[in-house]
């Protein structure tokens, strides 16, 4: 009697048994490749900078530190470059931070329609096309009778700057609670003590996050600079476009670690100060 | 799209409610509708004005309105290829992201908590660092005496290197890796949000892995898909540096064409209309996908 009843559940044991064990076996497969695909690049650059040949053959033939040397001692055309970037990117994080927390907090706090209609067309930098905006915007300078100038620059970048802080901030006033501001009222402070001691204390993650992740958006951002810098302001990631497409100079591998390596300390010092990580998913 | 009109209409209820809200309340919500003004003007004059600009200028000639450009746009045998292969190439992209990204948030969400926050900064470093410096890595990777060339040589697999950088397949996996932390962030957070009682459910119910997965976390895990694809998608399309580093000069992608005509042909209402083409082809297919998305989550009540 036990004897038919026992075949079949030995066969569902099995069957069971091929379920977990293939599942297994494609999930860590693919994520584990996923896993190497995010991380090698960024250790293939870091071991090549390093390389003592003047190709970037890898694996290296020999290690040494020239080419971090001939990037700090003989380019003044890639340092310049990087000073340009991080005076654009500090000034268009600063106007869009300033900017996009105001918003987020008349945002956050209205419920109506249209707020959701401007939270919409506040994030569609995201998603339009990085250089049709940059081709607009260029038309629309020559249309308004301003000159290209760092001024410029900077309008393009703080637009592109703003979904990002918008985005966290408004995350984390959501997490706030309401009566938290209510209290504060109530006790008789006014807005700006109210926003200096209550609110802005417990949003400063999200500010901070996104301010950060605004500022590496810009740092990088190739397709509005392309079309809205003049000649004199060329910025990083330009140059060093220009360096890999048509030199293949090994001084592009020192100048990508110099860049891996602020962006590994800004990344851990970030996530300690704001909880980054929170704000990105 | 930003339109002028939905902005106004945005900008005077704001004004209204500013005034009208009575002065005991105004203490109360520290948030004021005015607060959004600064920035809602800022992207009138530098997001929609440039957009509407680009529509004047596409549609403009020497004597007033015309639709040349477009015409040549649709008829000159060259932009359109162009227009489609960018397109494909961001849905191809998107698809290996996908396979691959999927795959990586279900073992995030499955990891211990310490190893997730190794897991995340591990995800969330690529988004940080440099566009231009990702792709260099592969030039390193994918060059003549590159990682892989290197290791077939040595391996005594092929004679001489391989040709990898300028070819398509190559440059959607590069994009791929580059756009991975697009799809996975956005899963990861659909996953972290399903309810682990109905996995539980599903399993004390007799399902397998398999059956769980396909029946019960990949429906409720599909707005996470949807947000990763179009980010990776729209990312891909634009993703000027990338396709022409790894892409070389003989595959032309829309940006490139569109810098092409504009800054070194000086064709302005053309280049204008190409990034029309661009914008309305990438956000179409970005309604089409939510679109898909809703129609396959309109089943679901939990």
């Amino acid at each position: 009697m036990s004897e038919p009843a026992r075949t079949p559940s030995r066969r569902a044991r099995l069957w069971r048994r091929l379920d977990a064990w293939s599942y297994a076996a494609v999930l860590s497969t693919l994520g584990g490749a996923a896993m190497v695909l995010l991380a090698l690049p960024t250790v293939i650059v870091l071991v090549t900078s390093f390389t003592s040949a003047a190709t970037l053959r890898f694996p290296p033939p020999g290690f040494s530190t020239q080419w971090y040397r001939a990037l700090v001692l003989a380019s003044p055309e890639i340092v310049d470059a990087a000073l340009v970037s991080l005076q654009v990117a500090a000034v268009a994080t600063a106007a869009a931070t300033v900017l996009a927390t105001s918003a987020a907090i008349a945002i956050d706090a209205s419920a109506s329609r249209w707020a959701r209609v401007a939270d919409t067309m506040l994030m569609s930098p995201l998603l339009l096309p990085g250089l049709a905006l940059a081709l607009g915007l260029l038309l629309t300078f020559s249309l308004l009778d301003m000159r290209l100038s760092m001024t410029t620059l900077i309008i393009g970048h703080t637009v592109i700057c703003c979904p990002f802080i918008l985005r966290t901030t408004l995350a984390s006033l959501a997490q706030i609670d309401r009566v938290l501001a209510e209290c504060s009222s109530s006790l008789g402070a006014g807005a700006l003590f109210t926003f200096a001691h209550v609110t802005f204390p417990l949003a400063r993650g999200g500010i901070g996050a996104g301010a950060f992740i605004a500022f590496m958006a810009s740092f990088d951002n190739v397709a509005i600079s392309l079309f809205l810098a003049d000649a004199h302001s060329e910025v990083l990631p330009i140059r060093l476009w220009d360096l890999i497409e048509n030199l293949l100079d090994v001084r592009a591998a020192a100048a990508s670690g110099v860049l891996i390596v602020t962006t590994i300390v800004l990344m851990v010092v970030m996530e300690r100060l704001t909880g980054l990580s929170r704000y990105v998913r | 799209m930003p339109g002028p009109s939905g902005s106004a209409a945005v900008a005077a209820p704001a004004a209204a409610a500013a005034a009208a809200t009575p002065r005991r309340r105004l203490r109360v919500r520290l948030g004021r509708p005015w607060l959004a003004l600064p920035l809602l003007a800022f992207f009138l004059v530098f997001v929609a004005l440039p957009v509407l600009v680009l529509v004047a200028v596409g549609i403009s000639g020497p004597d007033g309105l015309t639709l040349v450009h477009v015409h040549r746009f649709l008829t000159d045998g060259l932009s359109l290829p162009v227009l489609g292969r960018t397109l494909m190439l961001g849905l191809a992209t998107a698809a290996v992201a996908l396979v691959l990204g999927y795959p990586l948030a279900l073992l995030f969400v499955s990891a211990s908590p310490r190893l997730q926050r190794l897991l995340i900064l591990l995800i969330v470093l690529p988004l940080l660092t440099s566009a231009v410096v990702r792709t260099f890595a592969w030039v390193v990777i994918l060059g003549r005496q590159g990682l892989v060339n290197e290791t077939l040589t040595g391996l005594g697999l092929v004679g001489g290197p391989v040709a990898l950088l300028y070819t398509e397949p190559m440059l959607i996996l590069t994009l791929a890796q580059i756009e991975l932390p697009l799809m996975t962030l956005p899963i990861i957070s659909a996953l972290s949000a399903i309810d682990p009682r109905l996995t539980e459910a599903s399993a004390a119910l007799g399902a397998g892995r398999w059956r769980t997965l396909l029946l019960v976390v990949v429906p409720l895990s599909l707005p996470g898909v949807i947000a990763g694809v179009l980010l990776v998608f729209a990312a891909a399309c634009g993703a000027l540096v990338t396709q022409s580093i790894v892409g070389g000069g003989r595959l032309l992608f829309m940006p490139m064409y569109i810098y092409q005509q504009g800054m070194q042909g000086q064709n302005w209402p053309f280049a204008a209309t190409i990034s029309l083409m661009l914008l309305i082809s990438v956000l179409a297919v970005v309604a089409l996908l939510n679109m898909a998305g809703r129609l396959a989550t309109r089943h679901l009540h939990v």
